[in-house]
C-alpha cells in the first residue's frame, strides 16, 4: 500500500480527471471513424468479382431483411458472427430465402446454383467477418458406436432416436435429416440453426461431428430389419397399425363368417 | 375305432365326465359376428404365452453391466445392461429371434385391443346387466391385467424408450401421498433405475399377471359357460333360449378356424411390420431421452392426461405434497376405472332395472347408455390423441402449443357434444317404424264388402325362424 497519494499533492481534482478522459475519449473516436472510412474505402476498392456477385445477388434477395450491411432489420437477423457454414446451410437446404420475412424457415429446392451461393457466401463474409467455416466431412472416419451414443445423448430428444424429426414446442419443428447432405449436417452442428443450440469445437472435436454424420448415415442407409418400419415413429404409428392392419384384418374375418341379423 | 371307444369307456369308467363331455359338446353358441370377439382376445393370449415361452429361454432380467459384441456395428463395444444385450441378441442372432419377439409384440397390442372392442360391444349391447354383471366386471380385471402385462413387458428390454416410460410410471407412484415412496420402492426395489426393478417386472410380467390373467380367463370363461350366452332379439327368440350353432362340430370347427386366422394375422403382422426396434433407441442411460416417446397404445390415455394437466395440480394438504402427477396420472384414472367397473351397478340404480337379461339390447333401444358410452370413448380418443401431440404437430403442421388448447377444448366440448349427437341418432333410430332385425311388417290390401280397402297386417314376417329349425338351449 503505497500510493495512498493525497489528492492536493498532484492538484488534479476530479472534474480535470473526467475533462482528460473525455477529450481523450474523443479523439479516439474520431481516429476511429477516420480509420474505418479509409478500411472500408481500401476494402470495397479490392472486391473480387465473385464478391461483386455476391454482392448484386445479396442486394436483391437479402438485403431487405438482413440490412446493406448485414447488421439486420426488424424482418431479419443480423448477420454477425454468422459465418460461411451458417449462409451455406441456409441457402443449400433452401431455407433462405423466404418468401415473406417471420416466416419459419424450412427445407426447400435451393433457390441458387453452387456458383451464386459460393458467391453470396463470400459477400456476407465481407460484410460480418467471422463465424464458424463450411466444416470438412469425413464420415467415413468417424465411428457409428461413438456417432449413436453422441446422437442418443444429444440429438434424440428433439430430432427423435431415429432422426425422423420431431416436434419441440413453441411451434417449432426439430426436421428429419433424411435429405441432408453430410456436410449440412455438420454444418448444423456448428451452427446451430433455428432453436438448435451450437456447439463449437470445443463441445464436439471434428471426429466427434464426424461420428455423428456417419451414424446419420447408417440410420439412413440401414434396412429396417423387422420389416416395414412404419416411418420409425414408435408406438403412434405401431398401436395405429395393430388397430387397422390386425384388427382389421381380423374383424373382416369375422364379420364374413358371422352372420348379422 | 373300437380300441378308441374302449379307451374311453374305461376312462369314463374311473373319472367320469362322459355326460358332461356330451352336454358340453352340445353346447349352443350364437352365430352373429359381434360374438366372437371376445375369441379373438382368448385367441392372441394363446400366442403371447406361446411366443413368450420362446422369449424366455433367452431374456436375461439384469441390469448387470456388458459390454456388446454383436453385429449391429453403432452398439458395439457399448456398455449397456444384460437384458437389453439379451433382447439385442435375440432380433439380431436368435435364429427367429426377431420374429418371435415381434409376434409377441404384436400380439400384446391386439390382445388388448380385442379386449377393448370386446367389451364395447358388451356395452353397447347391455350385455352386461344381470345375471352377467359379475363377468363384467371379471372382463375389465382382464383388461386392467392386460394393461400391467403389456406395460411391464414394454419395460424389460431397458432401452432407452422405455426407460422414458417406466420413469413417468415411478414419478406417477411416488406422487401418491403418504405411500408414495414405499409403492415406488416395491415396485422399483430403490431409487429408480434401481438394479432391483428389472426381476420384479420380470416376474410380474412372465408368471403373476400371466397367472392372475389365467385365474380371471377361467373365471370368465366359467361364467360364460354356466350363464350361456346372451343373443339380440327376433323371430324365435326369447329371454329362455339362445339359438345358434351347437359346438361340435360345427362352431368348435368356426372356433379353431378363428383362431388360426387370428394366428396368422398376428404372424404376418410379426413378419412384415418392425415393432419397437430397440436398436434404434440404444440402451437405458438417466440422463438422455428419446422422441417421440410414446407408450404402448393402450397406456396413451394417461400419457394425454400428463400432458394436458396444467401446472397447478401440485399444492400440499396438511403438510404433504401432492405431487403434479397425482391428480392427472393416478386420481383421474382411478375414477376413470372405478366407473368403469362399476357399471353394471351404477346403471341398475339409475334405472331401477333389477330384471334378468338374456336378450340384448340394440344400442338404440337404451339411447342414454349409449350416449354416455359414444362420450367415454371419446373422451379416451382425445386423451390417447394428446399422448401423442408432438406426433400430431410434426403431421398436422400445428404447433403442439396450439394443439394443446384444441385438445383441451375438445376434452370439454367433443364428449357432450358426440353424446347428444348420439343420444339424437338413436331416438331417431327406435323411433322408426322398421325395425332391421324384425324386418318390415308385410302389409296387404283387401278389398271389403263396402268396397273400400282395409289393410292387413301379417305380423309373422315371411320365413321367421320357426323354433325349432335351429340348435336351442334353455338359459
Amino acid at each position: 500500500m503505497t500510493g495512498r497519494t493525497p489528492r492536493a499533492s498532484t492538484g488534479r481534482s476530479d472534474a480535470r480527471v473526467f475533462s482528460r478522459v473525455v477529450r481523450w475519449g474523443l479523439l479516439i473516436a474520431v481516429a476511429g471513424q477516420v480509420g474505418f472510412w479509409l478500411f472500408g474505402a481500401a476494402t470495397s476498392a479490392a472486391i473480387t468479382d465473385e464478391e461483386r456477385h455476391g454482392q448484386q445477388l445479396y442486394e436483391t434477395n437479402c438485403m431487405t431483411c438482413h440490412g446493406v450491411q448485414g447488421e439486420g432489420t426488424e424482418d431479419g437477423p443480423s448477420l454477425e458472427g454468422s459465418g460461411p457454414a451458417a449462409v451455406d446451410f441456409m441457402l443449400s437446404s433452401g431455407r433462405m430465402p423466404l418468401n415473406q420475412p417471420q416466416q419459419q424457415p424450412v427445407r426447400q429446392e435451393p433457390a441458387f446454383t453452387r456458383t451464386e451461393m459460393d458467391a453470396m457466401i463470400a459477400y456476407v463474409a465481407l460484410l460480418q467477418p467471422g463465424g464458424p467455416e463450411i466444416p470438412t466431412v469425413d464420415a467415413s472416419a468417424g465411428s457409428v458406436s461413438l456417432g449413436q451414443q453422441l446422437w442418443l445423448s444429444t440429438c434424440s430428444s428433439c430430432h427423435g432416436a431415429a432422426a425422423v424429426g420431431d416436434s419441440v414446442g413453441g411451434g417449432q419443428i426439430a426436421p428429419s435429416l433424411e435429405d441432408l447432405t453430410d456436410v449440412q449436417i455438420a454444418e448444423a452442428i456448428r451452427v446451430g440453426p433455428g432453436l438448435m443450440p451450437p456447439f463449437s469445437e470445443e463441445t464436439y472435436t471434428p471426429h466427434e461431428v464426424d461420428s455423428i454424420v456417419r451414424y446419420v448415415d447408417f440410420l439412413r442407409d440401414s434396412d429396417d430389419p423387422g420389416g416395414f418400419g412404419l416411418g420409425r415413429i414408435g408406438p403412434v404409428t405401431e398401436g395405429l397399425a395393430a388397430f387397422v392392419v390386425g384388427l382389421g384384418i381380423i374383424l373382416l374375418v369375422i364379420r364374413l363368417t358371422g352372420t348379422k341379423e | 375305432m373300437k380300441l378308441v371307444r374302449k379307451g374311453v369307456e374305461e376312462i369314463d369308467d374311473r373319472v367320469g365326465g362322459a355326460s358332461f363331455l356330451k352336454r358340453s359338446l352340445g353346447k349352443v353358441f350364437p352365430d352373429h359376428w359381434a360374438f366372437m370377439l371376445g375369441e379373438v382376445a382368448l385367441y392372441s393370449f394363446v400366442l403371447l404365452v406361446l411366443t413368450g415361452v420362446f422369449l424366455t429361454f433367452f431374456y436375461e432380467p439384469s441390469t448387470r453391466e456388458v459390454t456388446y459384441d454383436g453385429p449391429y456395428p453403432p452398439l458395439q463395444g457399448e456398455q449397456m445392461s444384460a437384458a437389453y444385450e439379451s433382447v439385442m441378441r435375440i432380433s439380431y442372432e436368435v435364429r427367429a429371434g426377431l420374429v418371435m419377439r415381434q409376434i409377441h409384440h404384436w400380439s400384446a397390442l391386439v390382445f388388448v385391443a380385442a379386449i377393448l372392442v370386446h367389451m364395447l360391444r358388451v356395452f353397447f349391447t347391455g350385455a352386461f346387466r344381470k345375471p352377467r354383471d359379475i363377468n363384467w366386471t371379471v372382463g375389465f380385471t382382464l383388461l386392467l391385467l392386460g394393461m400391467g402385462a403389456g406395460f411391464t413387458g414394454y419395460s424389460l428390454p431397458d432401452d432407452l424408450l422405455s426407460g422414458t416410460g417406466i420413469r413417468i410410471g415411478y414419478s406417477a407412484l411416488l406422487s401418491i401421498p403418504v405411500i408414495g415412496e414405499w409403492a415406488a420402492f416395491l415396485f422399483f426395489g430403490g431409487e429408480y433405475p434401481a438394479p432391483a426393478f428389472l426381476r420384479r417386472f420380470y416376474a410380474l410380467h412372465i408368471m403373476i399377471i400371466p397367472g392372475l390373467l389365467i385365474g380371471a380367463m377361467t373365471v370368465h370363461l366359467m361364467l360364460v359357460w354356466r350363464q350361456k350366452h346372451t343373443e339380440f332379439d327376433g323371430p324365435g327368440r326369447s329371454e329362455h333360449t339362445v339359438t345358434g350353432t351347437r359346438l361340435w362340430p360345427n362352431y368348435g370347427m368356426k372356433a379353431l378356424g378363428l383362431m388360426f386366422v387370428v394366428f396368422g394375422t398376428l404372424s404376418l403382422l410379426g413378419g412384415l411390420f418392425q415393432v419397437n426396434p430397440i436398436w434404434l433407441y440404444g440402451p437405458f442411460v438417466p440422463y438422455s431421452a428419446s422422441s417421440p416417446a410414446q407408450p404402448d397404445w393402450y397406456m396413451g390415455w394417461i400419457e394425454g392426461l400428463v400432458r394436458l394437466a396444467p401446472n397447478w395440480t401440485e399444492f400440499s394438504v396438511f403438510g404433504y405434497l401432492v405431487a403434479e402427477p397425482f391428480i392427472p396420472a393416478v386420481v383421474l384414472p382411478g375414477i376413470f376405472i372405478t366407473i368403469v367397473a362399476l357399471w353394471p351397478v351404477l346403471e341398475r340404480r339409475f334405472t331401477g332395472d333389477h330384471e334378468m337379461h338374456n336378450l340384448l339390447q340394440r344400442p338404440r333401444d337404451a339411447p342414454i347408455r349409449t350416449a354416455l358410452g359414444v362420450a367415454g370413448v371419446t373422451i379416451m380418443a382425445v386423451l390417447t390423441l394428446a399422448g401423442s401431440n408432438d406426433v400430431l404437430a410434426k403431421f398436422l403442421q400445428i404447433e403442439v402449443d396450439t394443439l394443446n388448447e384444441v385438445f383441451k377444448w375438445l376434452l370439454l366440448l367433443a364428449p357432450p357434444a358426440a353424446g347428444y349427437l348420439t343420444y339424437r341418432i338413436c331416438r331417431e333410430l327406435r323411433d322408426r317404424d322398421e325395425h332391421p332385425i324384425r324386418r318390415p311388417r308385410r302389409v296387404r290390401v283387401r278389398w271389403n264388402a263396402e268396397g273400400g280397402f282395409d289393410d292387413v297386417e301379417d305380423d309373422a314376417p315371411p320365413g321367421a325362424g320357426s323354433p325349432g329349425t335351429r340348435p336351442e338351449e334353455r338359459v
